[in-house]
């Protein structure tokens, strides 16, 4: 496979083929964290910025540790202690990083197609750290990874995606994805957090949290957002506990095999209780330790080779 | 011009067993060794070499997988360079490591496979067995077990096949283009 991009910016410009690739070539990866010396000097004299402009813990850590562990240099900046705070737009604080010449710049911002902006003009690679409500590439790139892992396949499974599909950018990548393997999804919330024309996107959508977990090879929770105003489309965060929270009789119902998702940061008590969450079925951990390798990948295929 | 085929496949048969037993010799049978491969061709001949150990000695030696590709010191010049598997589930911490690579050139492919061992450990001793050395080294990097030595000018190159992944045994010269 010839890889030629230079930015990962959502997986819907992703083919099927390139989905592939990333994660083989994260399985390659994986082991550099399990060794005593968990380092490789890939990509020595390389330069990666973290730019957030949204809080975040897991990817953020997961980007720098994977460009650490690739010999990588990481800068990590975010908004509140930048200049943005100093009214600096994206464009300009985007071209003056550019002139110290970082290699990759990992965005993460509250504007949908933030990156895409920035990819059009800077040289450096940019991946997407997750823009608004539209897109998380890597996160959806680990899911895949987990479930090819636990599941030995990533075709023909029943996958249900519960919450605010609406504001999510990890259901609407994990959708794209999944949909290039003959996956059936359903999307299942309450309606003000379902999006109309939801069904164009080949998903199944279903109300009733009983129904939609029936059988359910995979159960991908979304959180709550509130920095979204995530709460004001639900009555009470009580009421939606009641009727979209994963409790342990839905596992039950789901097939016997099903593994259960989080992106983190989990509401426990709100979307998914303690015992699913630390439970047999979950793989929620998992998928933090599959973000390495990923994101480890995405790097190294970004900028390991010659530009 | 036609291909020269340097060894066929009686050679390459007996040339692996005269490697095996140079390597027996020189560590005085097969205690803390194991074998190397060097993806993609070095892995089949360090799997005839177990193969042969084992007819001899009876053992089983452990055995392993490398890809240098994380460590190769163009690879910031190359187009699209793919990254596999490395298969290393023993321990190398005081081993004797055979470490075994189908042709020897520049040594820069063994430069980076000792760079991958020791990260993954302190082996006791890397010990290099090559089917071909053919030459025109760029780092000072010499084999303790060659198979033929074979100099060969920079405007030719040397195949080694294996019927494994090539469908027959030999090893010819090529005229690049």
């Amino acid at each position: 496979m010839n890889w030629k991009r230079k930015d990962l910016l959502g997986i819907r410009d992703l083919s099927k083929e390139e989905i592939l690739f990333i994660l083989d070539t994260a399985e390659s990866f994986k082991d550099i964290s399990k060794r005593e010396i968990k380092k490789v000097p890939t990509l020595r004299g390389k330069t990666v910025i973290t730019l957030f402009y949204e809080p975040s813990t897991r990817t953020r850590t997961s980007f720098e540790i994977a460009a650490k562990r690739l010999s990588a240099d990481t800068i990590n900046i975010s908004s509140s202690t930048s200049s943005s705070t100093k009214g600096e737009s994206l464009k300009d604080t985007a071209r003056n990083l550019e002139s110290m010449r970082p290699d990759a710049i990992v965005i993460r911002h509250g504007m949908p197609g933030a990156p895409h902006m920035l990819a059009g003009i800077l040289d450096s690679s940019i991946i997407n750290g997750g823009d608004g409500s539209h897109e998380h590439p890597t996160q959806a790139l680990l899911d895949l990874f987990t479930i090819r892992e636990k599941k030995k396949h990533i075709d023909g499974l029943k996958v249900v995606i519960v919450g605010d599909i609406a504001h999510s950018r990890v259901a609407r990548s994990n959708i794209f994805s999944l949909k290039n393997f003959d996956n059936r999804i359903v999307c299942c919330g309450p309606p003000t957090m379902i999006p109309p024309h939801l069904e164009t996107l080949g998903v199944t959508v279903e109300y009733d949290m009983n129904n939609a977990v029936k059988g359910a090879d995979v159960i991908m929770m979304l959180r709550i957002q509130k920095e979204r105003g995530g709460t004001t489309y639900i009555p009470s965060t009580k009421e939606y506990a009641t009727l979209y929270g994963l409790r342990k009789d839905h596992v039950e119902r789901a097939a016997n095999d099903v593994i259960i998702m989080h992106p983190g940061p989990m509401n426990r008590g709100i979307e998914i209780t303690d015992e699913v969450a630390d439970g047999p079925y979950s793989v929620i951990l998992d998928q933090v330790e599959n973000g390495l390798a990923v994101r480890m990948a995405v790097l190294y295929l970004l900028i390991g080779g010659e530009a | 011009m036609k291909n020269k085929v340097i060894l066929d496949k009686k050679a390459i048969q007996r040339t692996i067993n005269r490697i095996t037993h140079e390597i027996l010799e020189k560590n005085e049978g097969c205690t803390q060794l194991c074998l190397i491969g060097i993806r993609t061709r070095g892995i089949h001949l360090a799997n005839r070499i177990q193969n042969a150990i084992k007819s001899v000695e009876g053992i089983t030696l452990p055995f392993g997988v490398l890809d240098i590709t994380m460590y190769r010191d163009d690879i910031s010049k190359l187009k699209w360079p793919e990254v596999k598997k490395t298969e290393i589930s023993f321990d190398v911490n005081n081993m004797t490591v055979i470490l075994v690579d189908d042709v020897l050139h520049t040594g820069r492919t063994t430069r980076a496979a000792i760079d991958a061992i020791m990260d993954l450990g302190r082996p006791k001793k890397i010990q290099l067995a090559v089917l071909v050395d053919r030459g025109e080294r760029e780092l000072p990097i010499h084999p303790d077990y060659a198979g033929i030595v074979c100099p060969v000018s920079i405007k030719e190159e040397v195949l080694a096949r294996f019927s494994e992944i090539d469908g027959k045994d030999e090893v010819v010269i090529v005229k690049t283009p």
